[in-house]
């Protein structure tokens, strides 16, 4: 049985998915990313993580989107109103049905039909953070690291002059 | 509670809207909100596939951190390349970045 604030928030999310792709002007194809990550938050809540859906809207809706919409400010060219890509979009399409339909078959047929979830243990996000510090922490360095060296990369490459 | 399999359809419905994305879209930007999309719906399976265990795992609470982080970062890299490319170029479209070409 279906919920319906599930069903709600996932046609939402993926018409603002689709809607971020076609929209006719870049900026709110930026407005309708976002809004299909809050989608996304909202799919996290559902799945009693909420710490992943703050984080979510943190990274995803507060930083990355932003980010975006500066970009487009910069790089912003008129010639984008008019550009219907032909062929690509008829393989694109084609491709994508193909590949949804191949999956939701197998799936449908699959031990995944009849996967509850227990009601009663909701994970303890408490156990992230311990989780991060005793068994990942090697890698939660190394997210570190790739965090620096990537923001170090972007201001070279920002600073790096056009001859 | 739904059945797991909702979130699967679900999340390889993101998938396949991305990868139409990044066939079918000529400028940078798009490809990028292709990619994006693509991670977010990694990010479902984890998150899904962890809560619906018989006792619920927190590690792909954890895994979608670092997804999430990584994103981030790789969004920030391409940004600062598309802006580059703009400013050698004057275009972000992709067919027409030929420079890098041997």
């Amino acid at each position: 049985m279906t919920d319906v604030v599930f069903l709600v928030v996932s046609l939402l999310t993926v018409f603002f998915a689709i809607l971020a792709l076609e929209s006719r002007e870049l900026v709110y194809g930026a407005v309708a990313l976002s809004l299909s990550f809050l989608g996304v938050a909202g799919l996290f809540i559902l799945l009693d993580s909420l710490y992943i859906a703050i984080f979510q809207v943190l990274v995803y809706v507060g930083s990355i989107a932003i980010l975006i919409v500066f970009v487009i400010m910069l790089v912003r060219r008129e010639k984008w109103a008019n550009v219907t890509g032909g062929n690509e979009r008829i393989l694109g399409i084609i491709a994508a049905v193909l590949l949804f339909s191949t999956m939701t078959y197998f799936s449908l047929s699959s031990g995944l039909t009849s996967q509850y979830p227990n009601p009663t243990a909701i994970p303890n996000f408490y156990e992230i953070g311990s989780q991060l510090i005793n068994d990942y922490w090697l890698i939660l360095q190394l997210t570190g690291l790739a965090l620096a060296v990537s923001i170090i990369g972007a201001l070279t490459m920002a600073k790096f002059e056009n001859r | 509670m739904e059945p797991l399999i909702n979130y699967f359809i679900l999340s390889s419905a993101l998938l396949c809207v991305g990868i139409y994305g990044l066939i079918a879209k000529r400028n940078a930007i798009r490809l990028l909100f292709s990619v994006e999309i693509i991670i977010n719906a990694a990010i479902i399976n984890f998150v899904a596939f962890a809560r619906y265990h018989d006792t619920p795992l927190i590690t792909g609470q954890t895994f979608s951190l670092f997804a999430i982080a990584l994103a981030a970062t790789e969004a920030a890299v391409g940004l600062a390349i598309i802006v580059q490319a703009f400013r050698l170029n004057n275009d972000i479209d992709v067919l027409e970045l030929k420079r890098l070409r041997g």
